[in-house]
């Protein structure tokens, strides 16, 4: 099921790709076109059930779909919380990127083109992106921060035994920020054979969208399950980390018309919409942490890929009508939920969702007696190196830490 | 098809290009980066209009500039480290009398957060006559028309070699100041051959509009300037310029090469 409609609260943006007063297309002359050719071809596409149907075939087949609910009893009992995971940590390529990577590929051959760009904080969408490209035979360039190149050396690997090239982002902070404008750049250049893969809710429409609904499959597969699992009922409250927001969006999709609660859980060194202001950033306006001039500020996060002053329109709109909350966590709690789950029940996360889970304990007494969704968007092998340098005391790997 | 504006009256910076191009000059544009080099940038303005420059486009830094290759980007990183703000900049060009008109260069976010009203009229009272923001497309850019209208800023706009021929009729009906076109593909830097595509934009632009259409992006010798402007009425050099600074070269040299594109320019 794909189709949404304009009256759901995570339904179409306007027609001129806006969330509320967020979103639009800010981007150069050079790439307007290139924009419009893309909404045009996604609606399309999104048309298609030929389309639609391969899509979810993919999924299903190469990536592993759908990917179950879990219930966590140990953690549940300790926490006085009832917590279901949902386990897009167990999809092929090890987090939820796999969905929208295989939704623009497939669109990128669907439109002719052969050579995919993409930008990476963690590795995960940029791993994501170099499996997809090798699965559909496309020439792939992957831009990560040196600073990310260095704290995530497994996946740059694995990007390169896909047949990518990893080229390093070496302007300014060296992190996400810095690979998106290099894939920018990359992408002004190129416009006309490349196809630029986004790996986040974010960026010109028709990004924000169209990256969310690759990623709905997400939200509408936990609906139906909990559903199942809940005697009919939807989760009290759902909850998943926000870097850009596409896991986010993608859950949060499939509960936004229902009376559960959302939660979006932000590193607090990168809290855009906790703490930032509209700006505009990376053909968006959006919540932006950035200074009185209008420069954007650098984010700092133990977790690679939540390492983004900005965050994807839809969620500054959904914290703006009220819809979403957004919380904050440290780099401290993080570490410590890491840990918890993975000795409560045998399951490590990637960094990312640990935000979601170290809210959870954070607030543990406003939700006692809850049932709690969290979105495990991906599992922690691309982090047990560096957490294991951090606990250790390596001064490098500590110098990645916020307390 | 021409469009021939007979009820307009053109702002200051159009006017002054107009009036140099019917004059048969060929309009020579300089981009500098504001802030640098930190101490003696300023001497760039009036050096500029002494070595002949028609007008001066004065970058306003922004920490993630998508348009620009790593020159403008190493100068704008340069500006920012030693503190430079929009303000400060715009609060020394305001002691600058060059007498050419300045062009303020910056992203849109620089402009939003300031608020349209106030960076239009920080601008004017500046003495800046107009704005190019790259990022804001013609599709975003109802606001901020408004408010620079209001206080008689011009706004050029951007017209790029994948615009589509309806795209560019919007695009020069959009435009004050001058219509700029996109040499190539790509972003800002030297390169070392003329692109094509720089005489293909020039030429679709002239045969749809009557105003001023300079080429930028990709434009970097006397030889270049020369040959895009048997069709174009001028040129815009930002990365050649910003290059002989930042290879410890001096003010004085950046000066000469821009009194080199002007002779360049007047011998074609
Ligand atoms: C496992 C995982 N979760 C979440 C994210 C953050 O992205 P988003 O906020 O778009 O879901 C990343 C990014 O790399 C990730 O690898």
């Amino acid at each position: 099921m794909t189709i949404t409609n304009s009256s759901s609260v995570m339904g179409d943006p306007d027609t001129s790709g806006r969330f509320g007063q967020f979103g639009g297309r800010y981007v150069p002359e050079t790439l307007m076109p290139a924009c419009l050719e893309l909404e045009q071809a996604f609606k399309n596409a999104w048309a298609d059930p030929s389309f639609v149907k391969e899509f979810h075939e993919l999924l299903n087949g190469y990536g592993g779909r759908p990917s179950p609910v879990t219930e966590c009893h140990r953690l549940s009992e300790q926490l006085g919380v009832r917590i279901l995971l949902k386990r897009e940590d167990l999809n092929h390529t090890g987090s939820h990127k796999i969905n929208n990577v295989m939704g623009q590929t497939l669109l990128a051959k669907r439109m002719g083109k052969t050579r995919i760009v993409a930008e990476t904080g963690a590795g995960q969408h940029g791993v994501a992106t170099a499996t997809a490209a090798a699965f559909f035979g496309q020439e792939c360039v992957v831009y990560m921060g040196e600073v990310d190149i260095e704290r995530q050396k497994l996946n740059v690997f694995r990007m390169e035994l896909l047949g990518a090239e990893v080229r390093p982002a070496l302007s300014g902070s060296r992190t996400l920020k810095d690979a998106v404008n290099e894939a920018m750049r990359d992408w002004v250049s190129t416009v006309e054979s490349t196809f630029y893969c986004l790996g986040s809710v974010m960026g010109p429409h028709p990004y924000p969208w169209m990256v969310r609904e690759f990623h709905r499959v997400i939200g509408n597969e936990a609906n139906a399950q909990c559903k199942e699992l809940l005697g009919g009922d939807v989760p009290d409250v759902v909850v998943a980390c926000v870097g850009g927001g596409s896991n986010a969006a993608g859950i949060f999709s499939g509960f936004a018309d229902t009376d559960a609660e959302l939660v979006g859980v932000e590193p607090a060194g990168g809290a855009a919409v906790g703490s930032g202001i509209p700006g505009v950033v990376h053909g968006s306006k959006s919540y932006l942490m950035q200074d009185e001039a209008g420069q954007v500020q650098e984010a700092h996060s133990v977790s690679a890929g939540l390492d983004y002053p900005g965050v994807g329109p839809e969620h500054a709109h959904l914290a703006d009508i009220g819809r979403a909350r957004y919380e904050a966590v440290n780099d401290t709690q993080v570490l410590e939920a890491f840990e918890m789950l993975a000795r409560t029940e045998g399951i490590i996360p990637a960094l990312e969702p640990a935000h979601g889970l170290a809210w959870i304990i954070a607030a543990a007494k406003e939700l006692a007696g809850k049932t709690v969704l969290l979105n495990m968007s991906g599992r922690g092998d691309k982090d047990v190196a560096q957490v294991q340098a951090i606990k250790a005391g390596d001064p490098v790997a500590l110098k990645t830490m916020r307390p | 098809m021409t469009t021939t504006d007979t009820t307009q009256t053109y702002g200051t910076l159009e006017t002054h290009l107009r009036s140099r191009r019917d004059a048969g000059q060929k309009l020579l544009l300089p981009y500098i980066t504001g802030g640098f080099p930190a101490e003696e940038w300023t001497q760039l303005i009036d050096g500029s209009a002494h070595a002949g420059a028609d007008a001066l486009e004065i970058g306003l830094p922004f920490s993630d500039p998508v348009m620009d290759g790593p020159t403008i980007q190493e100068s704008s990183t340069l500006a920012l480290s030693q503190g430079a703000t929009p303000q400060s900049i715009l609060d020394q060009v305001a002691m600058a009398k060059p007498g050419i008109p300045l062009i303020a260069m910056t992203y849109y976010n620089i402009c939003f957060r300031m608020g349209h009203r106030r960076f239009a009229n920080a601008l004017k009272t500046a003495g800046v006559s107009a704005a190019i923001l790259p990022d804001l497309s013609l599709e975003e850019m109802a606001p901020w028309r408004e408010s620079a209208a209001s206080e008689k800023v011009e706004t050029v706009m951007l017209a790029a070699p994948t615009s589509g021929d309806a795209r560019l009729q919007k695009i020069v009906e959009a435009a004050s100041g001058f219509v700029y076109g996109v040499g190539l593909v790509g972003i800002t830097g030297e390169r070392q051959e003329l692109a094509e595509s720089a005489l293909t934009i020039a030429k679709r632009l002239k045969a749809i509009t009557d105003k001023p259409v300079l080429i930028g992006v990709g434009v970097s010798n006397p030889q270049q300037a020369r040959e895009v402007c048997e069709v174009a009425d001028g040129v815009i050099v930002g990365s050649a310029v910003i290059r002989r600074l930042l290879d410890g070269g001096s003010v004085e040299k950046a000066i000469d090469f821009i009194g080199e594109l002007r002779n360049g320019l007047d011998k074609g």
